[in-house]
């Protein structure tokens, strides 16, 4: 089973959401996903100053197959995108939960009751069978 | 749940991620599609295209036969053991499937098509071989590897009694041949030298395991596909179809308009296309932007609007790579809509990689 780190909450399409000290969060896609998605060749992150909604599509990631959206946990201005991504996109294979996050955000307002705890996304990737 | 090959269990031991491939559970990737892709250009990888239907044909009229069914000419396979690439038509010279035939007597003819096509192309020939009294018999019972690299032959070798092994390193590229009850044959769809493997189903696992010791790559079918488009090789479905014609498809050189007295299925219709002139054509791309070219996205070329057949993401040139259809006329720039952003692409004549290296300038 992929590891799910107990300080993050996450959501049901995979990706994961780090509260930062200075009021923004973090946000990228789970170890799990990265994994489903397989060897990432491109990650397109939106730029500072967008203005994104819960549940918009806020990223692209690719892997040699497939092109795959991510959708913003929490609604927000993002403060900045990984800038890492454009020439290593594989940082997302390699550290989905630190050097491959994909955006930084202010949110909104308090963030969403929907996240889930890493608990209950444990729950969800076994009953997914994974 | 899908059909599955003699291979299914050991795909999924050896930690293979299965999804549909025409009706087939067929291994995608074991660790890493980009490996995979590499391994088969720098050393050698195998593949399980036991989901491909192998179909042969018997009668005194085969030849014959395949001479009407088919767009490209088996009177160009002169010695028993030549294989040939071609189109197979429907009467609008549309593209049924394509296929490669092997000659392997005058009476004795083998196919392999593609697994998605396995149905209609199996009712199609046994529909037209009844008036040439020509047998046809699927046979369900071969698995068949496909064994792809600079090292695949040398490797794959060692799997026969070592009185056969000269026999088949000697087979020229194309070719095939008998080898007790198996048939080896030096084809491909990698663009690399290699071999692709027919034999009894229960052997299958044997031999795959033997390769794996010898250090040949378990390789799932999306290695495959990066493989066969780096190649410039079409795939059916996705580059050609019913609805296209080998001229818009970059297939006309599978097409034997000569002699001009045989008369086949489909030639009518590419005649009428010859004459005046294929509206359209399929060419290369190779994207000067960020991002990774995939299928139906839209393409704007000097001559009108068309649209990616084929696309991916190239591990070889670590570029994206594309097959597109675009109006005739000369052309070497266009631009491809990319979840709404026009980027830039340079057209280029396929292949884009062979025999591990890279052919663009």
């Amino acid at each position: 089973m992929s590891q799910v780190p107990a300080d993050l909450t996450y959501t049901k399409s995979h990706e994961w959401v780090r509260k930062l000290k200075d009021g923004t969060v973090e946000i990228g896609i789970t170890d799990h996903a990265q994994h489903e998605l397989g060897d990432l060749v491109f990650a397109e992150v939106p730029e500072k100053g967008r203005v994104l909604a819960a549940g918009e599509a806020c990223a692209v990631v690719e892997s040699v197959k497939a092109a795959s959206d991510v959708y913003c946990p929490v609604a927000g201005e993002v403060t900045e995108g990984n800038p890492d991504l454009a020439s290593a996109p594989e940082l997302i294979n390699q550290d989905a939960f630190g050097r491959g996050w994909l955006l930084r955000l202010r949110p909104a307002g308090a963030p969403g009751g929907a996240l889930l705890s890493a608990a209950e996304y444990e729950e969800l990737l076994r009953a997914e069978g994974s | 749940m899908g059909r599955h090959t003699p291979l299914y269990d050991l795909h999924k031991s050896q930690g293979a991620r299965l999804v549909d491939f025409g009706g087939w559970d067929m291994p995608v990737q074991y660790a890493s599609q980009i490996e995979e892709h590499h391994a088969v250009r720098r050393a050698a990888g195998v593949f399980d295209v036991s989901h491909m239907c192998v179909i042969d044909l018997t009668g005194a009229r085969t030849r014959e036969f395949l001479q009407w069914l088919l767009a490209n000419d088996v009177g160009k396979l002169t010695r028993p053991g030549k294989a040939l690439y071609s189109c197979m038509l429907n009467d609008a010279g549309g593209v049924i499937d394509d296929l490669i035939v092997y000659f392997l007597s005058a009476s004795d003819y083998r196919l392999v098509v593609n697994a998605g096509t396995r149905d209609k192309d199996l009712a199609w020939i046994r529909r037209h071989a009844q008036e040439f009294g020509v047998e046809v018999r699927e046979r369900a019972d071969l698995a068949m590897l496909a064994v792809q690299g600079p090292q695949a032959r040398q490797a794959s070798v060692t799997l026969l009694a070592p009185g056969d092994r000269q026999r088949a390193l000697a087979l020229p590229v194309f070719g095939g041949a008998p080898v007790g009850d198996w048939f080896i044959a030096r084809t491909g769809y990698t663009g690399e030298d290699g071999f692709e493997i027919m034999l009894p189903g229960e052997k299958a696992v044997e031999a795959w395991l033997e390769l794996n010791s010898l250090g040949v790559v378990s390789c799932g079918l999306g290695a495959r596909d990066t493989l066969r488009l780096e190649a410039g090789m079409n795939l059916y479905g996705n580059d050609m179809d019913e609805s296209t014609h080998p001229f818009e498809s970059g297939l006309g050189w599978t097409v034997a308009l000569k002699p001009v007295e045989r008369r086949f299925m489909g030639r009518a219709a590419l005649e009428r296309v010859v004459a005046a002139g294929s509206a359209r054509q399929l060419v290369g791309l190779l994207l000067e932007d960020r991002g990774v070219l995939r299928g139906h996205q839209r393409v704007i070329a000097p001559g009108g609007a068309g649209a990616v057949t084929s696309g991916t993401f190239s591990p070889t040139l670590e570029r994206s790579i594309g097959l597109a259809r675009i109006p005739s006329g000369p052309v070497t720039q266009v631009e491809v809509d990319i979840r709404g952003k026009l980027l830039a692409a340079r057209t280029v004549k396929p292949p884009f990689v062979r025999a591990g290296k890279s052919l663009l300038s």
